[in-house]
């Protein structure tokens, strides 16, 4: 990944590196009026210009380094830091990542301007070489920037999904001794693992002797799905309980015999209520209508 | 996992209470103490003076199962059969049952319970708590 530049002459990558240093304040001053600096600072403009001067002389560590094409540089950690939490506010702001590379890319302009002024000859080979390298090194900085914001972004969804999942799958406590898992939407492998602990951890939790896994909001299983399926069943067996999967559709009972899973061992209900009915009648408790007060007076 | 007791572990007790044989089970098992168990109990329920009324073994203080000590089990409830007792197996943790259905070892032909207690009503004896609210009935 990391391509060593050739005619990276380590005196010019030192030049830079000594004027990023030399010229951080003024370098610094004139990014806290950048859009990315003065927009995520509008505290103040001196924490932006704190800021720009900390990714200044952070760019002139890793000119020093001489490895101005390596996201991997040890300078460029200084950076991800501090612009890591810039960029993760300008998405937050609805930003898109190629707007906020736009952005990182206009901070190369000043800093051009003052390289240019440091030299009287506008025809300076010296000049030139320096400018070449400054370019490199802000193109690195943008994708180091660009590689904060998807890694943000990422974090973001990887939490999320977690999050989702936990949601998804409550566990509820239908009677004294009965849990259930109304379970809505597709099933998956890895939520259905999740359907599997939290529903065993309610039986143990709730020392319920029967636990439903209703699926009626269920539209399609796949063969994994219907083998943790299988796989729950069986684990709440052995731990004493007595798994009932109730709310089959039709589409799904077929999928089921057509990949040729035996539900002979699993105890069925068409609805959640059948699946209660069941267990309330296991239990030896009998549910009967109670005559109201106006039955009574007829 | 390499350095294995020099000694032989100390062999797992089985209790009897009244004519139900009581076995808990703790921690890590070594496979000689499990095989031990298993000759153990088939030995007590043949030479009992009176009928056997049924096995529990507690699981509750065993964190993992493997294959092995999944068919141990699946054998002793299968020789107690034979030797006309019902095996129930008691406080199965969801970890250790995750890891046996994932092993494919569903256990058939054994019964299961939550906990002793359970264990107990399913053969039979009554449970040893009495509920408050039945107190509260007769109060």
């Amino acid at each position: 990944m990391y391509v060593v530049e050739q005619d990276t002459a380590p005196e010019v990558a030192e030049q830079l590196s000594e004027f990023l240093k030399r010229r951080r304040e003024q370098i610094a001053h004139r990014w806290a009026d950048a859009a990315l600096f003065s927009n995520v600072f509008t505290v103040s403009r001196d924490e932006a210009v704190e800021a720009g001067r900390a990714v200044a002389e952070a760019l002139a560590e890793v000119a020093r380094s001489g490895r101005l094409e390596d996201i991997e540089a040890p300078g460029f950690d200084m950076v991800r830091d501090q612009l890591g939490r810039m960029t993760s506010a300008r998405t937050q702001s609805g930003y898109t990542p190629s707007q906020i590379a736009r952005e990182v890319a206009g901070l190369r302009a000043p800093v051009a301007a003052l390289l240019r002024a440091e030299f009287d000859d506008p025809a300076d080979e010296g000049m030139h070489a320096c400018l070449v390298q400054l370019t490199v090194l802000m193109g690195t900085l943008r994708l180091v920037v660009m590689e904060t914001t998807i890694n943000a972004g990422e974090e973001l969804i990887a939490r999320q999904r977690q999050q989702l999942l936990e949601v998804a799958t409550p566990v509820i406590e239908l009677w004294e001794g009965v849990v259930a898992v109304p379970l809505i939407g597709t099933l998956d492998s890895s939520r259905s693992q999740i359907v599997m602990e939290s529903l065993l951890e309610a039986i143990v939790e709730r020392r319920a002797r029967y636990a439903i896994l209703d699926i009626t909001g269920v539209p399609t299983v796949d063969s994994l799905v219907a083998q943790h399926l299988m796989k729950t069943v069986a684990a709440a067996r052995l731990m004493g309980a007595e798994c009932i999967v109730s709310g089959i559709r039709p589409a799904i009972a077929q999928t089921i015999v057509h990949l040729g899973i035996d539900l002979g061992s699993i105890l069925t209900r068409a609805g959640l209520a059948d699946a209660l009915a069941y267990a309330l009648t296991q239990q030896g408790i009998a549910v009967s209508a109670r005559p109201t007060a106006g039955a009574d007076s007829r | 996992m390499t350095d294995f007791p020099a000694v032989h572990p100390e062999p797992v007790p089985v209790l009897a209470l009244g004519d139900i044989l009581l076995v808990t089970l703790r921690g890590d098992l070594y496979d000689g103490a499990a095989e031990q168990l298993q000759y153990d109990i088939t030995q007590r329920i043949a030479n009992s003076p009176v009928p056997v009324g049924g096995v529990v073994i507690d699981l509750s203080g065993v964190e993992i199962v493997d294959s092995f000590l999944g068919r141990i089990l699946a054998e002793i409830a299968a020789s107690a059969r034979l030797l006309a007792t019902r095996t129930i197996l008691a406080g199965m943790r969801p970890a250790v049952a995750i890891t046996l259905v994932e092993l494919g070892l569903t256990l058939p032909g054994l019964d299961t319970a939550l906990d002793i207690d359970r264990a107990l009503a399913l053969l039979g004896r009554a449970p040893s708590v009495v509920r408050p609210a039945t107190a509260e009935e007769g109060a």
